[in-house]
């Protein structure tokens, strides 16, 4: 077993979700490769990776979806390997499409989602209800799921996932094609259930959502690049090392920047450069040798990495350790 | 398995039929259409028969003879001469399908006891239907005998043919039963495979996958509101066979309802195994219609009897479960025939289906 996998086993006595070296195939293409990480109980727990990362094939894996090709999972403490059938019963899952049937009302939707996961009767009727004020669906209750709009859809499909009540629940990539401010509901809703107790594993390519994870997994071709919380992501750049350069012509800056040593990398963000240095010491001699090259109006100064820079960097490191 | 989850997966199928009403008519309305287009249009039944008389006689028996054909209701009467000339462009142009020509001495030599030959001449370029004529024509002639006498002291040898279970032999008696079957098998294999198939293509059938409903409950519940459906439009065209074609069901109408359950449920589960092999509704429903249709036309003994086939072709029919349901439901229909007769075929049928279901569970187990 690798340091990693300890030190993920040692980090708390009872993990909602282990992983240990959990690997998938698909002939002969690596889409998880050997990925170990536990999740606490109540932590919204964040996979942050570029489309084709892995992140869905994880997911599926661990709600028994599919069958690993090596490695062992277990989700709330039952293996996948022999009781995925069980952990189906006690996990929610929402997958990357839209899942619900559009030519059904809401309150129809519930009622076969939850029948599906076994309820019946009077307590199906009070975890509809209960769906239906959560995802403040109460004035809709009987209208076509399709004609709601996207946001409403999946906090609908957010809360069918949960009518069984399960400790934790698996959301793929839950906000695709909805506005910010449908997002931000969304996420709302999910620090309302972690706040009841609920454990979330949540997968992203939106950094801003990846920020409101207490932990991130950043994923890239399959493999498992860094787990922690956000600040601590950060810190794989010394203080003073990322630095944001504004000036009036920024291409022009970028590539004399990539001929100054010292300088690691050089990232446009919109209008600014984002650019990395090897010491902050290097910080001081850029606004002199930016006007040297023609741009001296620019302004240099110190600012905290976002979780990009953390991303691009992790993934530029991994691929030289390749190299 | 539990019944409530699989009640579930109906309900909520019958849910969105409701919703989708166009889909709903289609499956009630395509089988009654298809009765009556079938019905109407696929008979062996050959009536108004154009005919030619060439009287060379001119005498009162011989017009007897040709009022023989014309009142036997089958021949219409398009050209009338006397000389044998003048039927070859009749028959050319197609003005004519079928001529009888009696020779000059015709009465003279009945008087006279001496043989004498009435010659019947056909357009065999359709041999079925020349086929059909030549046996009218072999009747009415036999019919004819008090006047044709073959040779003076002996009797005249008449066959009398008696057919049973169909007695007029009317093609609709032997066509509704297996436009039934034929029916239920193109609608309900294509209906279940869409319904599943749909699943998988508004990604439904991942979350599906992710409840604890398993491969059997998600299956069976799927075909449930397919085989209310299918037993609603197999009643919908008995009585229209009925009505419009004067079939009726001589044998007991329980036997005929379990056993036409039985073959809809397998239908149900071919096209449920169908779903398991297609991704997206289009291929669904061209790989439902060609595994439904065409076997069942060709190869069921709907209208090609299955006993004069090569072996081959005979052992392939084994797989078309339309080949087990049509002999016992014609046995049913129109014998009145009991479970005794046809118990063999409602087995082909129930091992079938268990075939099918289980093939189709195994396979929507391994994309899990």
């Amino acid at each position: 077993m690798s340091r990693r996998v300890e030190a993920a086993m040692q980090l708390s006595p009872t993990p909602v979700v282990v992983a240990r070296e959990l690997t998938r195939v698909f002939g002969e293409f690596v889409a998880v490769d050997r990925v170990s990480f536990a999740v606490q109980p109540g932590e919204i727990f964040g996979f942050l990776g570029s489309n084709g990362a892995g992140k869905t094939t994880t997911i599926r894996m661990l709600c028994g979806l599919l069958a690993p090709s090596s490695g062992s999972a277990s989700v709330l403490g039952l293996d996948l390997a022999t009781q995925a059938h069980e952990v189906k019963r006690r996990v929610g899952y929402m997958s990357q499409r839209f899942s619900l049937y559009a030519d059904l009302t809401i309150a129809e939707n519930l009622r076969f989602w939850g029948s599906a996961y076994g309820l019946f009767g009077a307590r199906l009727a009070q975890r509809a209800q209960w769906a239906i004020a959560t995802a403040g669906l109460e004035a809709r209750r009987h209208a076509l799921v399709r004609s709601l709009p996207g946001g409403f859809r999946q906090r609908l499909a957010l809360v069918a996932a949960l009518l069984h009540e399960p400790a934790i629940v698996f959301l793929d990539e839950p906000t695709g094609g909805v506005d910010p401010e449908a997002r931000r509901r969304f996420w709302d809703l999910i620090d309302e259930l972690v706040g009841g107790g609920k454990t979330v594993f949540v997968t992203t390519h939106y950094m801003d959502e990846a920020e409101r994870c207490h932990r991130v997994a950043l994923m890239h071709a399959g493999r498992l690049l860094a787990l922690d919380s956000v600040p601590r992501l950060k810190q794989v750049f010394p203080q003073g090392t990322i630095l944001e350069v504004t000036c009036a012509r920024p291409a022009q800056a970028m590539s004399a920047l990539e001929r100054i040593a010292g300088v690691v990398e050089v990232a446009l963000f919109g209008d600014k450069l984002h650019v990395v240095v090897a010491e902050p010491a290097v910080a001081h001699t850029l606004v002199g040798q930016l006007s040297g090259v023609g741009c001296p109006d620019a302004d240099v100064r110190a600012i905290l990495p976002s979780l990009e820079d953390v991303f691009i960097r992790v993934i530029a490191d991994a691929e030289s350790e390749v190299a | 398995m539990t019944l409530q989850r699989t009640l579930a997966v109906a309900v909520k199928e019958l849910l969105q039929l409701r919703r989708d009403p166009r889909t709903a008519l289609t499956l009630l309305g395509i089988p009654i259409v298809m009765l009556l287009i079938y019905g109407y249009a696929l008979s062996f039944d050959v009536e108004h028969i154009r005919l030619a008389v060439v009287d060379q006689d001119g005498t009162s028996s011989s017009r007897q003879v040709a009022d023989a054909f014309l009142k036997s209701g089958y021949f219409d009467l398009v050209a009338h001469a006397r000389d044998i000339r003048t039927l070859d462009p009749l028959f050319d142009s197609g003005k004519v399908q079928a001529a009888i020509v009696i020779p000059p001495r015709f009465s003279a030599d009945l008087a006279a006891s001496r043989q004498t030959v009435l010659q019947f001449v056909l357009d065999g370029s359709d041999s079925q239907t020349a086929t059909t004529i030549l046996a009218y024509a072999q009747q009415i002639v036999a019919s004819l005998s008090p006047i044709v006498r073959m040779s003076p002291g002996a009797a005249p040898v008449a066959g009398a043919p008696l057919v049973w279970y169909n007695p007029d032999l009317s093609s609709a008696r032997f066509l509704v039963p297996g436009l039934l079957a034929f029916i239920l098998m193109v609608t309900s294999v294509i209906a279940t495979a869409l319904a599943v198939v749909r699943e998988k293509e508004r990604g439904t059938m991942e979350s599906l996958r992710a409840t604890p409903l398993v491969a059997i409950e998600l299956l069976v519940g799927k075909m449930l509101p397919y085989l209310l459906v299918a037993s609603c439009s197999a009643t919908g065209a008995l009585v229209i066979a009925r009505i419009l074609f004067d079939v009726r069901v001589r044998g007991s109408l329980i036997w005929l309802a379990l056993v036409t359950l039985l073959f809809i449920a397998v239908c149900l589960g071919w096209g449920v195994f169908i779903s398991t092999l297609a991704d997206t509704q289009q291929v669904a429903f061209q790989l439902g219609l060609l595994s439904s249709m065409l076997p069942t036309f060709l190869l069921s003994g709907f209208i090609f009897p299955i006993s004069s086939m090569p072996p081959a072709l005979q052992f392939i029919t084994h797989l078309v479960p339309a080949r087990y349901f049509l002999v016992a439901l014609r046995g049913i229909v129109l014998k009145g025939a009991g479970p005794e007769v046809w118990w063999d075929q409602a087995a082909g049928l129930l091992v079938y289906g268990g075939i099918v279901l289980a093939l189709s569970t195994f396979r929507t187990l391994r994309t899990l």
